[in-house]
């Protein structure tokens, strides 16, 4: 954090380390470079998504040390040192994760922008509460806006990657 | 949106970020959670040149029980930090249930008690029940500590009681002779949605008589105001479904709310009549709830 020059404009430039999806990356940013501008932009992980930038609407959600958090009210080098995972780095393997199958299986997805906030949420909610009741998936995903589908098949979805009987 | 320019700072002690800001009295802002400050960046209504991170110092983001203190919740304490604390869990369920009527998971997770407190907007849904439970904050500046009630931390929308060069670092929920306390929040929606009334309880109860008694209500004001008048009723007298209803009528004639796009004075108003009478209702028969 301490490491910085100063360029030609006298605008400070931070050396940060973060590691995204396993890999440690070190860049050069700006102090007012945004969490979600720094994945999109500096890593091309075009896959979170930009919608209100105020924190009100989920879509950059990203996972912070596990914890999902709206990327558009992090600056990049607040996490200098920590962990982010995206929606690049959910599935392990070649394959899709499973709540990843469950969103296609059950028509979760349909214009596609919330997704990706979305299922880091439903990420989040289903490692810390790997059984949770209806009500539960509807509080974990209280924080991303779909204007789609009316959230039934996004709740279907994640209670049936959990392994949980789906209700009509 | 993009951030204008600034400097960032991650000073290592209180200490430090205190003598920052005394540096840089007039362009130098703390940054914590951020999750008003850097929307606020955004919209151009504030520009500092110098942000001071606080988020990382030691010890500021700790949660304990403190013998002869009470419970001592670090200023740079996420609201989540808070709704997830075995400590605030086992002694006040109430404020652990106050912290997530807040906005939405996200939010929570990055958000802070000390910004709450500071960004002193009138809805924010921490300082009712921390009033409620007579909690203090605990503010450092360059010229040493001082204890101030969070109730008077308050002078205004978005303006609180700090000096420019000084950091709130925890707040102390003091041990208690009140036997129940509860936040009662209105919104639109059920997450991220701002208070449209939000009412705090705390009451003593001892043989079916109120001995003490602490209501606070958010978004009625200009600032998170204790409903005083309500509270002296109240003291002194038996439990009854009237008295608890008259209670509600006090606290609704003594707010101030205003009409704004999410309620009407008068809908504000019912609100707290009824909000009122349901918290020391939930607070006399349930406990720290």
């Amino acid at each position: 954090m301490s490491n910085f020059i100063v360029d030609n404009n006298g605008i400070k430039r931070y050396l940060v380390t973060i590691n995204v999806n396993g890999i440690e990356y070190t860049k050069v940013v700006k102090a007012n470079t945004l969490l979600v501008n720094f994945l999109r932009e500096e890593l091309d992980l075009t896959g979170t998504k930009k919608g209100c930038e105020l924190g009100d609407c989920g879509s950059c959600t990203v996972l912070l040390d596990g914890k999902p958090v709206n990327s558009c009210l992090i600056l990049a080098i607040e996490a200098d040192g920590m962990k982010v995972t995206t929606i690049e780095g959910v599935a392990s393997t070649s394959n899709l994760d499973n709540i990843q199958e469950k969103f296609l299986e059950y028509g979760a997805i349909q214009c596609g922008y919330c997704s990706a906030g979305m299922i880091l949420s439903a990420k989040a909610l289903l490692t810390e509460n790997p059984k949770p009741t209806e009500e539960e998936v509807r509080a974990g995903i209280s924080g991303n806006l779909c204007r789609c589908t009316g959230y039934i098949n996004i709740i279907k979805a994640i209670m049936a990657a959990s392994g949980q009987e789906v209700l009509n | 949106m993009y951030l204008p320019d600034f400097d960032y700072y991650v000073p290592a002690s209180v200490a430090e970020a205190c003598q920052l800001l005394a540096e840089n009295i007039d362009c130098a802002k703390v940054i914590s959670g951020g999750t008003d400050l850097l929307p606020k960046m955004k919209h151009g209504l504030l520009s500092p040149q110098i942000l001071v991170s606080i988020k990382k110092i030691p010890g500021l983001r700790k949660i304990e029980y403190v013998q002869g203190k009470g419970v001592v919740i670090g200023a740079a304490s996420t609201i989540n930090d808070i709704v997830f604390s075995e400590v605030v869990q086992q002694k006040y369920p109430s404020v652990s249930n106050a912290a997530h009527t807040m906005a939405a998971n996200q939010v929570r997770h990055s958000g802070t008690v000390g910004g709450n407190l500071v960004s002193a907007v009138p809805s924010a849904d921490m300082p009712p029940i921390l009033m409620a439970l007579n909690a203090t904050a605990t503010i450092e500046g360059p010229n040493g500590q001082r204890q101030l009630p969070v109730e008077d931390v308050f002078c205004g929308p978005s303006k609180c009681l700090l000096e420019k060069s000084e950091i709130i670092t925890e707040i102390i929920i003091p041990d208690q002779a009140m036997t129940g306390s509860t936040y009662f929040k209105f919104a639109l929606r059920r997450a991220g949605a701002l208070a449209v009334v939000g009412v705090a309880a705390a009451v003593q109860v001892e043989n079916d008589v109120i001995k003490d008694a602490r209501v606070a209500l958010g978004a009625v004001a200009p600032v998170p105001m204790r409903a005083k008048k309500t509270e002296e009723f109240l003291i002194g007298k038996k439990i009854s479904d009237e008295l608890l209803e008259e209670a509600g009528k006090i606290a609704a004639s003594e707010c101030k709310p205003i009409t704004d796009f999410r309620a009407s004075e008068e809908y504000r108003r019912d609100l707290v009549r009824i909000y009122t009478k349901r918290a020391l209702r939930k607070a006399i028969d349930h406990g720290h709830i």
